[in-house]
């Protein structure tokens, strides 16, 4: 059991960013708003997973909709608790333990700003390691969990209670509620025991988030390469270091769509990556070739400063390191792969994890 | 005749050119004075003097100056400042100037009052304004004795309707307070708007000083011309204008200097890099207008988002140090303003950019004597690291692969070679050393609107219609001469992670300024 101080949140919110893989949303919103929380209420306890008691009622909470509406109507600070409220009415029991949803950007810090505002205790896990688009898309899903009974909260004080039979039909139903609630919604979802918790989720995300923002801070206060500190702790490959030549955007079905260019330099000189992403990088192509896959995280990296850069800020011109990190391996299995896989995003590819890729030469 | 005179005030000095039409008739230097005034007062009639200027053919003067970003950094005569949000329950999480350094909240922090109103992102209200709860509110600043308000409404970009309305009960109940409204400051990104808003409302009492001194000084040298003042988008607002938005002078001073080597280059697609004692600036022109930051800018240590120049700066000058005892190395240090006495060339003891130029028989500068005796070898590699930092830094700044002209301005720019990569020319036009005195008096008016619109196949055009239409009207507005007015830059950004497709669109338009008005 420990708990969070302002720097921790610094460090939090720069290893969150990177495990966003490009998407997420700026956790500088998420940031200032568990900075306020804990200012308010006091830090939460942050838990073990180890150190939740089987029968325990854990809840995970995040938000959902367009990080452009995020930095304008800013959160009330009220609409988590409303909704763990209004969960607890509908389940008869009371909620013990909150969970992260999506470590990655902005997600990685409602859930600590939602349990000091409680007084619940939170528990060191999340539902993506990384982050994705869809809420479904949570291991909890790999574990026959729903994500329903779900609550559904914004801050005019309203609650939906969302009961539906799958979790994909969660999260279509919850999509069209959040844009009637102005596009930026706040959850409660996948009520889950602490038995099934242990299992379920992915352990020790946020000490993780934490220690990958630390190690960039300590390599850029000691003047060494960021790119392999980071490396080493995120157990990332290398895949590229160059100059963004092209960014080619479109929206389609509301997803920002696209492909990244780089031209190589240093070690790379001579050779192109092509990087495709839907808000979050997907695919990773070295000289034409297939060097990384989703579910494994594919982040752009400022290589002087080792910040994590967003698909949002790529612009020609820029100089980018990228690197691969292994996802969990809850979604290298057939379940996992059918839910977050190429193959759901639209490519007709096979999965390969990216410690097995061999770049060429 | 129609005399225009441009003066910039820079750190180090204040210039000043007049100009008859295109043609430039005088330019000259000066210090730059503690107190700004008297020194523009000396560079107008100096200039009045050497161009035997008759005074009643000037048409106007146009002052760009750092005096107000000056003001924030130095946390210098700035007003207590009550700060409204309308935002109902929403956002209330994060109040405002919760991340500003703490000694300019203190200054700056007058009052805060959260109320109800506020829009969502298609245009729906959050909350009806509380007419009650204003009035209480203005009342409250009445007591207080606060002398100006910043104003911010959730989505005010998409529906500023909130914020005018408030406006106008403040105008009626405490007619003397300076109001400032957040829709007519900052775009989307409510915290860093409503920084700017509060930055803006806290310069307001300054900004009044500033432009009725400016007006006394040019009205003693005789000249009755209307004065304008530079903005950071390299367009002129009235003095009264800069009264009500003083914030919008901030980073004036380059963006003056690539208008500037726009006019002097003929130029109106390209580089420009600003080569000074320590630092070069580098910007790209698109159109004649210097391309605006996307992101965050910080202001004393204030996220913002209102519109600011995208200029890349890194510590290559023509002071810049040179450091041969371990490895060759350039900068960042340099001599600065001590140059005329530092340098080799200028009987000094530190090796300087400048030195190399001279040494290599680039410039002729100072005593070419002095420098006589420095390794050519060395000379050579040196000159060449700076030709490979600057041109990594303007690649870094290019949007597409395809090379572009450049053109050096400002007095460092004899340490840059022609041979920068990636360019197809290098361009160093006459007067460069005086850019930004002439991109002061050659500015347009210009306007600009950020608005977030749901987009069907049917309506797109139409909305993109509507939007020009109000960016045309917001320009003429400001002055412009209509048939003048054109749209120079549309961007369009579909919103993620939703199914509806609404875009964010930001349009800008100039137009020649109308000297009648």
């Amino acid at each position: 059991m420990r708990t969070l101080n302002t720097s921790s949140l610094d460090h939090l919110a720069v290893g969150a960013a990177l495990l966003g893989a490009g998407g997420g949303g700026d956790p500088y919103i998420g940031k200032l708003l568990a900075s306020w929380a804990i200012e308010t209420y006091g830090s939460p306890q942050i838990v073990d997973p180890s150190e939740v008691p089987d029968d325990a009622l854990c809840v995970m909470t995040g938000s959902m909709g367009a990080p452009t509406v995020a930095i304008e109507r800013l959160p009330g600070g009220d609409e988590l608790h409303l909704a763990l409220l209004a969960l607890e009415r509908y389940l008869g029991k009371s909620i013990t333990h909150l969970v992260g949803m999506e470590i990655g950007g902005i997600n990685s810090m409602l859930p600590i700003a939602s349990a000091a505002r409680s007084g619940l205790p939170l528990v060191d896990c999340d539902g993506m390691g990384r982050a994705f688009p869809e809420l479904q898309m949570c291991t909890p899903s790999l574990f026959g969990i729903l994500a329903s009974p779900m609550v559904i909260a914004d801050a005019k004080g309203n609650t939906v209670v969302i009961d539906s039979a799958d979790n994909h039909t969660a999260e279509k139903m919850a999509r069209l509620i959040t844009i009637e609630m102005g596009a930026v919604s706040y959850i409660a979802l996948y009520p889950q025991s602490g038995k099934s918790l242990k299992e379920s989720m992915i352990p020790r995300t946020l000490a993780f988030a934490e220690n990958i923002g630390a190690v960039i801070a300590h390599a850029r206060a000691k003047k060494v390469d960021p790119l392999a500190a980071l490396l080493e702790v995120t157990r990332g490959v290398r895949l590229f270091e160059g100059k963004i030549t092209d960014v080619d955007r479109r929206t389609v079905h509301g997803f920002a769509r696209g492909v990244v260019s780089l031209s190589g330099i240093g070690p790379d000189t001579g050779s192109t990556l092509k990087v495709k992403f839907q808000n979050e990088n997907l695919i990773a192509e070295y000289n034409g070739i297939i060097v990384a896959t989703v579910p494994d995280l594919i982040c752009f990296i400022e290589p002087s400063t080792g910040t994590p850069m967003t698909t949002e800020e790529l612009r020609y011109g820029l100089r980018a390191a990228v690197i691969g990190i292994p996802c969990d391996s809850r979604w290298r299995t057939d379940s996992g792969l059918q839910l977050v896989g190429p193959k759901y995003f639209g490519y007709d590819l096979t999965y390969t994890p990216i410690e097995n890729f061999v770049k060429p030469t | 005749m129609s005399i225009r005179i441009g003066v910039d005030v820079g750190g180090t000095n204040t210039d000043a050119v007049a100009f008859d039409g295109k043609k430039l008739l005088a330019l000259i230097k000066t210090p730059t004075t503690a107190d700004v005034i008297s020194g523009v007062t000396l560079a107008i009639g100096q200039i009045v003097n050497q161009a035997k200027l008759d005074v009643s053919s000037v048409s106007a003067v146009m002052v760009g100056t750092t005096h107000f970003t000056n003001a924030i950094v130095e946390a210098k005569h700035l007003l207590p400042t009550a700060i409204v949000r309308l935002c109902g329950r929403s956002t209330r999480a994060l109040p405002p100037m919760r991340d500003w350094p703490p000694f300019l909240r203190d200054i700056i922090g007058g009052e805060i009052f959260l109320l109800n109103g506020g829009h969502e992102f298609d245009g729906r209200l959050i909350e009806k304004l509380d007419l009650d709860e204003i009035d209480q509110t203005i009342k409250r600043i009445g007591e207080l004795q606060l002398q100006t308000v910043a104003i911010s409404s959730v989505f005010s970009p998409v529906n500023a309707c909130h914020e005018k309305e408030v406006s106008e009960r403040f105008s009626v109940l405490l007619p003397n307070v300076a109001v400032s409204i957040s829709s007519e400051i900052g775009r989307i990104g409510l915290l860093e708007r409503e920084n700017a808003t509060i930055l803006n409302a806290c310069l307001r009492g300054i900004a009044d000083k500033m432009i009725a001194a400016l007006n006394n000084s040019i009205r003693d040298l005789g000249i009755e011309a209307s004065l304008f003042i530079s903005q950071n988008d390299g367009t002129l607002m009235s003095a009264e204008y800069t009264n009500r938005y003083p914030i919008a002078t901030f980073a004036s001073g380059p963006t003056n200097s690539m208008r500037g080597a726009a006019f002097l280059s003929g130029q109106t697609d390209c580089a420009v890099i600003d080569i000074g004692g320590t630092t070069s600036d580098i910007g790209i022109l698109r159109a004649g207008f210097p391309r605006e930051a996307s992101s965050a800018v910080n202001v004393g240590g204030v996220r913002t988002n209102f519109r600011m120049p995208d200029v890349h700066s890194i510590g290559v000058g023509g002071g810049s140090i040179i450091r041969t005892d371990s490895g060759l190395s350039v900068g960042p240090d340099s001599v600065g303003f001590r140059i005329r006495t530092e340098a080799l060339v200028f009987g000094g003891s530190t090796l300087t950019a400048t030195d190399l130029a001279v040494a290599a028989g680039r410039a002729d500068v100072g005593d070419r004597s002095l420098v006589a005796h420095l390794d050519q070898g060395m000379v050579r590699d040196a000159l060449e690291l700076i030709r490979q930092k600057i041109g990594t830094a303007l690649d870094a700044m290019m949007t597409t692969p395809e090379p572009i002209p450049v053109v050096l301005v400002g007095g460092g720019h004899i340490i840059c070679g022609d041979d920068i990569p990636n360019t197809s020319a290098t361009i160093r036009p006459n007067n460069l050393e005086v850019a930004n005195a002439v991109g002061a008096a050659i500015a347009q008016v210009g306007s600009q609107v950020d608005r977030i619109v749901p987009i069907t196949p049917d309506n797109r055009n139409q909305a993109i219609e509507q939007i020009r239409h109000e960016t045309i009207a917001r320009c003429i507005s400001a002055g412009a001469i209509p048939q003048s007015v054109s749209i120079i830059e549309i961007e369009e950004v579909p919103l993620a992670y939703l199914p509806s497709n609404s875009i964010r669109i930001r349009m800008r338009a100039v137009g020649d300024l109308d000297f009648v008005k």
